[in-house]
């Protein structure tokens, strides 16, 4: 089982505790009237599937409710770090496996 | 409103050397919503609400548990419910917040022994010590949400939904049983 960290908690819990919830640092345009038919097919429904580290997003369903985003390394399982809805993307370099 | 088929009626559900399981009568339960400065609220309340995730406080009749940054749950008698929504509802235009009545919502147990924190690594993956006494979470048990709120070293309190009640505490009371028979 994994264990996540919730960056709103402060606890390292189980995964059972969250909700997986696809791709993080997908923003939506601004004006969906604006954009082409492409565009607005890009947004909705193509997703990058990474082979080594993945922003994705994770909700802790059973406990404070919130959405965070997370970085894990698709190849070993292992969270990078996790991190609250709306912050940056945090650079890969300064992201260590097994590091808070 | 029409009665829900699975509310239970208080009382002892398992009682063994192991641990204790009881249903208690139903409290008031509110559940509020609010960002922000909290002042306004919390001088309509009465009760400085806890900051912390977990974190409980009790002042005025009224015992607040924080369940997420902006999410708490209120428990108060039954019949101070409507003066406590009265007061809140005052100060909406000073802070515009959402609490509402969920009384009719859930089930709670006591569940208290020796054995309490075995019984509840039933049904639950996150470690029970890691809830510190005096405090609450909202957390798993056996496929379920619950609120769990540690009143002491081996006395806790589990708020379960009404329709998940009978399947939940099944599983306490078996526990119980089983904690019990087993020689150490």
């Amino acid at each position: 089982m994994l264990l996540i960290h919730c960056p709103y908690c402060g606890e390292t819990l189980p995964e059972v505790e969250f909700a997986y919830a696809g791709e993080a640092h997908i923003a939506r345009p601004e004006n969906p009237s604006a954009v082409s038919d492409e565009e607005w097919a890009e947004y909705l429904f193509m997703r990058d599937n990474v082979k080594g580290v993945h922003y994705e997003r994770w909700r802790h369903l059973h406990g404070c409710g919130r959405f965070f985003n997370a970085a894990r390394n698709t190849i070993t399982d292992k969270f990078l770090t996790t991190y609250e809805a709306g912050a940056p993307r945090p650079a890969l370099d300064t992201l260590t496996e097994g590091g808070k | 409103m029409t009665a829900h088929a699975n509310i239970l009626t208080p009382g002892t559900l398992a009682d063994t050397a192991a641990a204790r399981v009881t249903v208690t009568a139903a409290p008031g339960r509110l559940s509020l919503r609010a960002r922000g400065e909290l002042g306004a609220i919390e001088g309509a309340l009465g009760l400085s609400l806890p900051g912390k995730i977990g974190g409980r406080s009790q002042d005025n009749g009224i015992e607040a548990l924080c369940l997420g940054p902006d999410e708490w749950v209120l428990l108060t008698a039954p019949e101070n419910v409507a003066s406590v929504v009265a007061a809140a509802a005052a100060v909406y235009d000073a802070h515009p917040h959402s609490l509402v009545d969920v009384s009719a919502r859930e089930t709670t147990v006591a569940i208290d022994g020796p054995r309490v924190l075995d019984l509840l690594c039933l049904g639950m993956a996150r470690d029970p010590e890691s809830i510190a006494e005096g405090e609450g979470r909202r957390t798993l048990f056996d496929g379920q949400t619950v609120l769990l709120w540690r009143d002491g070293a081996t006395k806790f309190r589990m708020d379960v939904w009404h329709s998940f009640a009978p399947h939940l505490l099944g599983l306490l009371e078996i526990g119980c049983r089983e904690l019990a028979a087993e020689t150490l």
